[in-house]
């Protein structure tokens, strides 16, 4: 039922996040549950088919990683026990990995806007956008 | 001194071409205890047999070795033919000279010494052989089957017109189980009742068949042929000779509880028959909720029964009878599906179970079989059904498909249509499973011609709204987020063992999967056995299961109860273990090791010290015994040992085969 | 020194004794006999109910009859034909192993197997595999009684 063709980026997401596609089938379930898909190009399942089936091209160019907002509750619905939210951050890694320099820094906000923001979101933006 | 004779087969060229016959022979001569050896082209043959025959005779011999094929293969055989010789069968041992000699080694050189140490072997084993008997039990001709759903209906209906006796054991005040609570069944449309209370009138007129409903197994003793079962028959509190089944009753009865048939969506009477067409039709006071029981007030039923079978002093009854055969159909249970919020069952009132939608349709259901919503007794116009709810969930349900969940939704949607012409269905699914026969086709009938749109993905979310029901899913195949303002849900909730599954199984003494489904003996080829002797098992409590199947292992439950219920005597087995009872310490590691129960602890006496004390030790019931000799080896004072594969056999075994000679 | 150079069993083959479950592995050696499989004529099995008859004192019993290698083979596990008997055979066997190793005799010498009756030719594979082992770890001299074999030499 699942097609697993082996790619680069897969075996980076499962070294980091422990998780295998492999046992996704495909229910959508974290797609429905997800509070962010308007904002979304791909849907969180549609991620996980991308990777099952290799197609890294597709998901560096893809927003969806970075909308994801990390709430867990797709990792909450899923009913093959899957922890969507690190599989996404796993995507994230590869995708920086594969970039030169980082996607986000200090530089792209405005200091109005550096004062506003709270501290823990400064440093988890940070840390989501950067290497 | 044993007087054992050797006699090794050619089979043709199969063992002759890579053993040497002739050598094998001369060394056999030369084993301890042996004083007769031959060969032979075809031992199996008649001529072959008559010839050991003639040998057992002639040459007084007391133990046989014969070099042939498996004793797989022809064990029986050779052993029926001592025994026509007048030597007990079990006098005799098998050397596997072929299949795991002449036929696997090449060189003649290499095989022939082989084939010399396994019969060596063989010989060394049967000097050590003892007559065995396989015991005889006794059969009681009349079986038991607990649980009256369909399944167990059509089980006894088998086993009654096989000419046998059968009990029927129901919990509930009527049989037909879930069927009972079914509107029509797929693929064919059928109206349940419809065919199903024919066969529960059937079972109430059979001759043969005895109905005890309102009633429950307490325990069962003894083993195959001869199980000694307790049954409380509980107290209905109407006398079932006099009832006529007019149900005035409970027309005229105050008090009213949640109706279990209805699964709490509308209520019943404290004196209630569950359903109309309940047989037998005699009704049953819950003693909890009647007023009288209670309180000590009312008693309005007694006073309006123009039969007078109001009964309030009755008092459970308890029965002790003995069967041969056991049949367990006690059926499933529909997985409650609170525990996922994002469906808000029972947050809800138009939030429904599968089972519960069912019940709308029925005319005697909570709304009169018009289809409404419980919350403004409207008619639902658009119904968004999920399918696994609870199945294929390792996370947090169960891992399993349910297989009769997208059939019975499939159903549900025509159904709908229907009865409410403007409705439209929507079925969330992963994937349809189809499998049965006319089910696709079925299934694409909903899909095609009854306004159902099957959207693949599930759903994340439902929240009420105004007076609708918001449900927020996905559809995978369009990667495309969707919104229904629904007016009604219908979960596809798993179907699981029933809650008290273990008790059953322990009483019985059968096991049971992780999911409390009971355990065949084998997957695939002994369905409707379980590991232990003379209990079957049949219907939904095995695995789930659609009513094809389920009617199809009732029928194979009653085959093999009937085989066994015809039998004048069962043969068990012979190589049972014994226990030496003034060595064993009463550790009891035996008893539990034995997967049959076959061990149990026994007090005995014995004279210590002048005096005489009584002490615990283990016992083996050689009719349960099946010979795995688990209990010989774990036993730490070597006080237990297995006939026909003993520790002193064994041994011989291994010494012979280790000379290199 | 001397019991070396006179020890009978330096140049014989080396012989394996194979313990086999009736309704699994026992059958699957058929099933390589049926099928014509070869394997080396050093094994000889000897036939058990169920891998769970095994008594650890089989095992030693052979090796001090002079077997240079055993090995033990049941149903796979959770189809066992009398259910159980080879989860206990598991547990009982592989600590028995090590308690070989611990007492100072070669555990290699010493296998479980799982072989199914359909597995005709894993059997074979297994008995070519051991015996390949088993030549090259040399004779058991650890806990063979010499006794025995010049005894039973001389009636």
């Amino acid at each position: 039922m699942v097609s697993i063709i082996k790619s680069r980026m897969l075996e980076e997401m499962k070294l980091q996040s422990g998780q295998d596609p492999a046992c996704c089938y495909q229910c959508a379930k974290c797609s429905a549950a997800c509070p962010v898909t308007a904002a979304m190009d791909l849907l969180p399942h549609q991620v996980i088919r991308y990777l099952q089936l290799g197609l890294e091209v597709e998901l560096l160019e893809s927003r969806t990683p970075w909308i994801c907002a990390s709430c867990f509750t797709c990792a909450a619905r899923c009913p093959r026990d899957l922890d969507l939210a690190r599989m996404m951050e796993g995507v994230r890694l590869a995708i920086l990995r594969r970039r030169e320099g980082n996607m986000f820094g200090p530089a792209n906000l405005s200091p109005e806007q550096l004062a506003k923001l709270p501290q823990q979101a400064l440093v988890s933006g940070f840390r989501k956008y950067n290497k | 001194m044993p007087r054992t004779g050797v006699f090794i087969c050619h089979c043709g060229t199969n063992i002759a071409a890579t053993v040497d016959i002739d050598k094998v022979v001369e060394a056999a001569r030369s084993f301890p205890g042996v004083v007769h050896a031959e060969d032979y082209r075809y031992l199996c043959s008649e001529v072959g047999q008559d010839l050991i025959k003639k040998a057992i005779k002639e040459h007084n011999l007391d133990r046989v070795v014969v070099g042939t094929c498996s004793p797989r293969m022809h064990e029986n055989t050779f052993r029926k033919a001592a025994a026509e010789a007048g030597l007990n069968p079990f006098l005799l041992e098998v050397a596997n000279i072929r299949e795991q000699c002449s036929w696997v080694h090449r060189d003649i050189a290499e095989a022939t010494p082989k084939a010399v140490a396994l019969v060596r072997a063989a010989t060394a084993k049967a000097a050590q052989n003892d007559p065995l008997e396989a015991p005889s039990m006794e059969v009681e001709k009349r079986a038991l089957v607990i649980g009256g759903g369909i399944a167990g209906i059509q089980a006894a209906l088998d086993i009654a017109e096989a000419g046998f006796t059968v009990d029927i054991v129901e919990r509930e005040p009527s049989i037909g189980g879930r069927m009972a609570q079914l509107e029509k069944t797929f693929p064919t449309l059928d109206c349940s009742a419809c065919i199903l209370t024919p066969k529960m009138v059937e079972v109430a007129q059979h001759p043969n068949i005895n109905l005890l409903t309102y009633s429950e197994v307490e325990q069962v003793n003894g083993f195959v042929g001869q199980f000694d079962v307790t049954i409380r028959k509980k107290a209905r509190s109407v006398d079932a000779t006099r009832c006529t089944g007019c149900g005035i009753c409970h027309e005229k009865c105050p008090k009213k509880a949640p109706a279990e048939f209805e699964m709490g969506r509308s209520t019943r009477k404290a004196i209630y028959v569950p359903f109309p067409q309940a047989v037998p039709n005699v009704p049953v006071i819950d003693r909890q909720a009647c007023l009288y029981f209670q309180k000590g007030r009312c008693q309005i039923c007694a006073k309006e029964c123009p039969a007078e079978a109001i009964d309030f002093e009755q008092q459970d009854e308890l029965l002790e009878r003995r069967y041969g055969a056991i049949i367990v159909s006690t059926g499933f249970d529909q997985m409650d599906p609170s525990g996922y919020g994002e469906y808000g069952y029972g947050q809800h009132p138009d939030i429904l179970t599968g089972l519960e939608f069912e019940r709308l349709f029925n005319a005697s259901g909570p709304t009169g079989g018009k289809v409404v919503r419980f919350s403004d007794g409207k008619p639902p116009k658009k119904v968004v059904f999920i399918q696994c709810v609870g199945s294929r969930d390792k996370a947090r349900g169960m891992n399993y498909c349910s297989k009769i969940c997208c059939m019975y939704t499939a159903k549900q949607a025509i159904l709908l249509k229907e009865k409410v012409p403007d409705a439209r269905s929507y079925i969330f699914y992963i994937d349809v499973r189809a499998a049965g026969k006319g089910y696709e086709e079925f299934q694409r009938r909903a899909a095609e011609e009854y306004d159902v749109a099957y959207l693949r993905g599930q759903v994340g979310k439902i929240f009420p709204e105004n007076d609708y029901l918001v449900v927020k899913g996905v559809d995978s195949l369009s990667g495309k987020t969707i919104e229904i303002k629904a007016d009604m849900v219908v979960l596809a909730a798993a179907s699981i063992a029933r809650a008290d599954a273990p008790v059953v199984g322990r009483i019985l003494g059968i096991n049971s999967d992780s999911y409390h489904f009971f355990n065949e003996a084998h997957p695939k080829l002994r369905p409707v056995e379980t590991h232990t002797a003379g209990v079957f098992i049949a219907g939904a409590c095995q695995a789930p299961k659609d009513i094809p199947d389920t009617v199809a292992q009732a029928g194979a439950a009653a085959a093999k109860t009937v085989s066994l219920l015809s039998k004048e005597v069962l043969q068990g087995e012979a190589c049972t273990a014994v226990v030496n009872q003034a060595e064993c310490s009463g550790c009891l590691y035996c008893e539990a090791v034995c997967p049959y129960g076959a061990v149990s602890a026994v007090e005995i006496e014995e004279r210590s010290a002048g005096g005489t004390i009584k002490r615990t030790v283990a016992e083996v019931n050689a009719a349960l015994c099946q010979g795995c000799g688990s209990c010989t080896a774990i036993c730490r004072s070597g006080s237990i040992n297995l006939k026909g594969f003993s520790n002193e056999q064994i041994l011989a075994e291994v010494d012979a085969i280790c000379l290199q000679c | 020194m001397s019991a070396v150079l006179n020890d009978p069993a330096v140049g014989r083959k080396p012989l394996i004794v194979a313990f086999c479950c009736n309704w699994c592995s026992y059958a699957g050696a058929d099933l390589a006999g049926t099928s014509r499989m070869h394997y080396p004529s050093n094994v000889k099995v000897i036939r058990v109910p169920c891998s769970g008859r095994i008594n650890p004192m089989f095992v030693l019993r052979a090796f001090q009859r002079g077997a240079d290698g055993v090995l033990v083979a049941g149903c796979h596990p959770g189809d066992c034909h009398y259910s159980t008997g080879n989860y206990h055979s598991r547990r009982r066997l592989s600590a028995f192993k090590r308690l070989l190793e611990f007492a100072g005799f070669e555990p290699e010498r010493f296998e479980v197997r799982w072989i199914s009756a359909s597995e005709g030719d894993k059997f074979a594979e297994e008995m070519e595999a051991m015996t390949a082992k088993i030549m090259a770890l040399g004779p058991n001299r650890k806990m063979r009684d010499a006794r025995w074999q010049s005894k039973s030499l001389s009636k």
